[in-house]
């Protein structure tokens, strides 16, 4: 998927996390910010997680910034998944 | 039954363990218009991953002539949720689009046809006209709920404490839920402070024959409980009718007396029901 606008998803709320997605140059490559209250523990996995959504949906220029509140892993897949949907005009079944 | 807002990651986790006997993950009304895909994903990815302990788990879709119903169906009906809940249904016809969209997404999937129920919501004056025609329209219909809020909204008026404006739609809907033999579930209390009122009016709705009532914070689960769990007196009594009753239908007398009132066929139903909420095994006594 391209990144053609700039999208977000989730949340500050205590157990969700704010995905904030921008386009970038073409062959750029991948920017990723992570802030996270358990970034120590859990700074790895988390990278992890957001280069597989990234892999999955074939995303190779982005810059993304991630600001987690404590969200487990199901609750960060899906608010990958929504923002690059989002930003990618992908998304289905809501209005703005 | 806890609504549980279908964008709200916290409250998604954590609504198995207030021990809700069912649980409503809502994507209609609880999530704004701009974050319906969001919902959806999100709900579709906790419906795989949360433990709700044994829980039933119900999931509030968007109607199908809104942009969103589709999508919805598209997204939860593989996952099987124990029962779609559908809102704002008026007629048959709308009723048996639902079905039909389910079973061909149930057919793409390689699912049966019989697993996941279906819970009518009816929201409308005329929804609450074709009751009856909703409940008895086919087996995967098992509840129906009424929508107090919207309900007061399509008929204009104010929804009072005492619940006036939607007393004959909650005797209609109950009617055609028993007629049907399908349950029939109350609509919300909103003032989540005021306890007392609660209790009151769940006790009325007990009384008029629902089976449960829906709540949107968890602090009313124990009131709901506890006005529709028996008291000891009540399955104490209900034992001994029982009890009573297997020992004549043993000596082969039919009707018989327990504290002094004679006991016949409906009373014995009622002891049965009453055991039944208790977990008591009434073949067993």
């Amino acid at each position: 998927m391209e990144i053609v606008k700039k999208a977000q998803a989730g949340s500050f709320e205590s157990s969700d996390v704010l995905v904030l997605i921008e386009p970038v140059e073409k062959g750029t490559g991948r920017k990723i910010e992570v802030d996270s209250a358990v970034q120590r523990q859990y700074g790895d996995q988390i990278l992890t997680i957001i280069q597989e959504s990234l892999d999955e949906y074939e995303v190779n220029d982005i810059h993304l910034v991630f600001n987690d509140k404590g969200a487990i892993d199901t609750v960060i897949k899906a608010r990958l998944e929504t923002a690059i949907k989002r930003a990618s005009n992908a998304q289905k079944g809501t209005m703005y | 039954m806890l609504y549980i807002p279908g964008n709200n990651p916290a409250m998604l986790l954590h609504g198995g363990v207030y021990g809700a006997d069912s649980l409503l993950l809502d994507l209609e009304d609880a999530v704004a218009l701009n974050q319906k895909d969001a919902a959806r994903i999100l709900v579709r990815n906790m419906l795989k991953t949360v433990d709700y302990y044994g829980a039933e788990v119900c999931v509030r879709v968007n109607h199908l002539d809104t942009p969103f119903g589709m999508d919805d169906l598209n997204e939860i009906v593989p996952l099987q949720p124990n029962a779609i809940r559908y809102p704002k249904t008026e007629t048959i016809e709308e009723l048996d689009r639902l079905v039909q969209v389910i079973t061909e997404i149930e057919d793409r999937h390689g699912l049966p046809h019989d697993k996941m129920k279906i819970h009518i919501m009816i929201e409308t004056a005329l929804g609450v006209q074709n009751v009856f025609e909703i409940a008895k329209f086919c087996k995967r219909v098992d509840a129906i709920t009424i929508g107090g809020q919207d309900l007061t909204a399509d008929m204009n008026i104010k929804n009072t404490k005492d619940g006036a404006g939607i007393d004959l739609a909650r005797k209609m809907i109950v009617m055609a839920a028993k007629a049907n033999k399908i349950d029939a579930i109350d609509t919300v209390f909103v003032d989540v402070d005021n306890e007392e009122d609660l209790r009151i009016e769940t006790q009325y709705i007990k009384e008029l024959g629902f089976n449960g009532k829906a709540v949107i914070n968890p602090r009313q689960i124990d009131i709901v409980h506890e006005v529709f769990t028996p008291t000891e007196e009540e399955i104490r009594k209900a034992y001994r009718i029982i009890k009573e009753f297997n020992r004549n239908k043993a000596l082969g007398i039919g009707v018989f007396a327990v504290d002094g009132k004679m006991v016949d066929a409906p009373v014995l139903t009622r002891a049965n029901y009453v055991l039944e909420l208790a977990g008591v095994d009434s073949d067993a006594i």
